[in-house]
């Protein structure tokens, strides 16, 4: 433990000198502004994207420079609460909203910007699809400017499929997906690539099911500690279905010990049928696949989470997650602006082009030249309710236990009711 | 946090029973050099006491504090909660899970380990052809970092993969997904434990082996001594010293577990090889839950602090 800190102090320090830097060679060249801003983008390609768009925007602007900062994932994690509480903190930084950005925010560290977004009749709130707006307003306040959208959707191998003999568009009800996992099973099939390793990529068949059951109502209703809360009958009916779905033994053997990536390779292998996961996956099983090529385009599909019988939930709401840059306490009116740019139509289409995201701002969508991917960003435009990542929208505490029992109950660990109640006692506690 | 305070007594040990022998000699000088040395302990005292302070007592300080609040780690802890972070503790069952498997990692140490690394401690230390060979291919475990063997053992116990399935499928076994099975992945892991830090026990055993007069041995075979008899009449005894300082260090380090578990296992499936750090890291780091995470590293230190200290009491007072 000690060494693993030790690095990530010495990165976080590293970041820290940058940072300073950086300040110190602003301050002396000139008077300019310089806007930082930090994110955890890996891809290469995608960053020089947001360089070239805030070269751009520096041209248009002079005497205004941006500072683009990179902080690898954890790194950034572990960082932020002491960077935002000294005066180092950047202007702006990603977030995932939900329960930590509401950290944030009542610990001082990010601004409310309502106003600011409700000003001119909503004109900068205006230029974000519906969903997006919603998922970056938490107790009433936006607190971020929304950048990306994500769904979470089936992919499936086509000629696993065909061998099995199932069809995808006959998939309409949760009883039929488990009619064509016990199809794929007896054709000698895995039919779904697990990652139990990691938990939070099972979470995803819980959290589906509860919005199909209960749909936006429940979720509002147990958030609000109204009626039973988290052991309603919604969520102890999802952790029923999700119990009946473990029972078919539908994962590959070991899946309690797969981390993601082998998920994704597994996938990607052809060695499983299907997997629940990111819009963007055609892309992850690729680069997760032993030969580095995977399912070829033609042979990957997709289709929606199954509506369940009875169930109260719009078969259309979509399950997801909203990423978006927060503005800290310090920031200057520059930073505001240039959020207000860099997540506009114009600049997320620009992103969009670029394969980078499913974009946030209204009409960007239309930048999108992946199939794939545009079945997804047309799900959520036809989507009435986005429900947000539940770590994310729960907090990371309520979150991980709904990730745990989702596992214990889809490994016959334990009995669906007493995984509700385990949910609900954390929320609880966390209140 | 708990780390860095736990170590300081594991220090100690083999600091002060050197000091304490020396203490009266140096009490005497002392009072007559005093004006000689005040410039020595002006000067270099300070640095001393002020890192000590500030990274080891202010955190523990701190930790205590913390323990008492509901906090996420954002802003100043303010909303005070007694002991309910120690109640929630004692009724979590991945915790007793993480406590019990601390306790067997212990004893899995000190019945296993430990006579492995006395009895190839034995072997390699007489000069022999190929002993230096041996010891080095048996201390490589311990060289290796932590996160590394976990990764490379993550490797060997894959079920597609790995080593384990290989030799299985070539015996003719059903492949065993050893660590995603939660009644046996805690024996994998303590397989690792075992081959990782056996060979650091079996340096000190051939350290303690070597300090022993050879003219004892020979005095043994003269008086007609079996093997067994040599070994234990003349080896145990003399060795006493270093086998309590080993279990010392075995017990400590199974106590401080946490680098190797993650990569291997991250304490799943179901928490079932949950260590009291990774527990920590899991429940209290990860969930953005300090004040909880504190609490855990408070019992941590108690524990810690407690084994250490009895266990020099009682065992180590006359080393």
């Amino acid at each position: 433990m000690t060494r693993a800190i030790t690095w990530r102090h010495a990165r976080a320090l590293a970041a820290c000198c940058a940072l300073f830097s950086a300040g110190l060679t602003a301050t002396t060249a000139s008077a300019d502004t310089t806007v930082h801003l930090m994110h955890v983008e890996q891809n290469p390609n995608y960053s020089a994207n947001w360089r070239k768009i805030a070269d751009a925007y520096e041209a248009s602007h002079p005497g205004v420079k941006i500072d683009l900062q990179f902080l690898e994932n954890e790194a950034f994690k572990a960082k932020l609460p002491t960077l935002l509480q000294s005066n180092d903190a950047p202007d702006l930084f990603y977030s995932w909203t939900g329960g930590v950005l509401k950290a944030q925010f009542k610990a001082g560290a990010v601004q409310d910007l309502t106003e600011k977004m409700q000003a001119d009749g909503g004109a900068w709130a205006n230029q974000y699809i519906p969903a997006a707006v919603k998922g970056v307003t938490i107790d009433g306040k936006m607190l971020c400017a929304p950048l990306k959208m994500s769904v979470i959707g089936f992919f499936y191998n086509k000629p696993l499929f065909a061998k099995a003999g199932v069809k995808a568009e006959d998939i309409k009800t949760w009883d039929d997906f488990l009619g064509a996992v016990k199809k794929l099973k007896d054709a000698g099939i895995t039919p779904i690539a697990g990652g139990g390793g990691d938990k939070w990529p099972l979470h995803f068949y819980w959290s589906y099911l509860a919005l199909r059951e209960g749909g936006e109502a429940a979720f509002t209703e147990a958030k609000a500690g109204e009626g039973d809360g988290f052991t309603a009958k919604p969520f102890v009916d999802a952790f029923q279905k999700l119990k009946e779905l473990g029972e078919l033994e539908p994962f590959q053997p070991g899946y309690l010990g797969t981390r993601w990536q082998d998920t994704l390779a597994l996938f990607g292998d052809g060695r499983a049928a299907m997997l629940l996961s990111f819009d963007d996956s055609a892309n992850r099983q690729k680069a997760a696949a032993a030969d580095g090529k995977g399912i070829a385009r033609e042979d990957l599909g997709v289709f929606a989470f199954p509506s369940v019988d009875g169930g109260a939930g719009d078969p259309s709401s979509t399950f997801g997650g909203v990423n978006c840059w927060a503005v800290s306490r310090n920031a200057s009116p520059e930073a505001i602006d240039f959020v207000k740019y860099f997540t506009g139509p114009e600049a997320e289409l620009a992103m969009a082009e670029a394969g980078q995201l499913i974009p946030a701002a209204k009409g960007a969508d239309k930048g999108l030249k992946d199939p794939i991917v545009q079945t997804f960003s047309d799900e959520l435009n036809h989507s009435k309710f986005h429900q947000l990542f539940l770590d994310q929208d729960l907090g990371p505490s309520v979150g991980r236990v709904v990730n745990d029992v989702t596992v214990e109950v889809v490994s016959g660990n334990m009995e669906p009711d007493e995984a509700a109640q385990q949910i609900q006692d954390a929320f609880e506690l966390d209140q | 946090m708990a780390q860095a305070t736990s170590l300081a007594p594991g220090k100690s040990p083999l600091v002060e029973p050197a000091a304490q022998s020396r203490a009266p000699a140096r009490r005497s000088g002392g009072l007559r050099n005093i004006g000689r040395t005040w410039p020595v302990l002006v000067l270099f005292l300070p640095p001393a006491i002020l890192l000590f302070t500030l990274f080891v007592i202010l955190p523990i300080g701190e930790a205590g504090w913390y323990s008492l609040f509901d906090w996420s780690g954002y802003g100043r802890p303010d909303e005070f909660i007694g002991l309910k972070n120690f109640e929630l503790l004692w009724r979590s069952g991945a915790f007793r899970t993480a406590l019990t498997n601390n306790g067997l990692i212990i004893v899995i140490s000190l019945a296993l380990q430990l006579p492995l690394a006395l009895w190839l401690a034995t072997l390699v230390s007489h000069r022999i052809p190929g002993a230096t060979v041996f010891r080095l291919i048996f201390f490589l475990p311990y060289v290796l970092a932590d996160v590394a063997a976990g990764l490379i053992w993550r490797f060997i116990y894959d079920g597609d993969y790995g080593l384990v399935a290989s030799i299985a499928s070539l015996l003719g076994f059903e492949t065993p997904y050893v660590l995603a099975d939660r009644t046996i992945a805690i024996y994998a892991v303590l397989a690792v434990i075992v081959w990782k830090y056996f060979g650091f026990h079996m340096m000190l055993f051939i350290a303690g082996l070597q300090s022993i007069d050879k003219s004892l041995y020979e005095a043994a075979d003269i008086d007609g001594a079996t093997g067994w008899q040599k070994f234990t009449n003349v080896t145990l005894p003399l060795l006493s010293p270093t086998i309590r300082l080993s279990v010392f260090f075995a017990v400590v380090g199974s106590l401080q577990l946490f680098d190797m578990i993650m990569p291997l296992t991250g304490g799943g499936p179901s928490n079932s090889t949950q260590t009291m750090v990774t527990f920590l890291y899991t429940y209290g780091i990860t969930r953005m839950k300090v004040g909880f995470g504190s609490a855990i590293g408070v019992v941590l230190f108690v524990i810690c602090v407690t084994l250490a200290f009895g266990y020099r009491r009682i065992f180590m007072k006359n080393d």
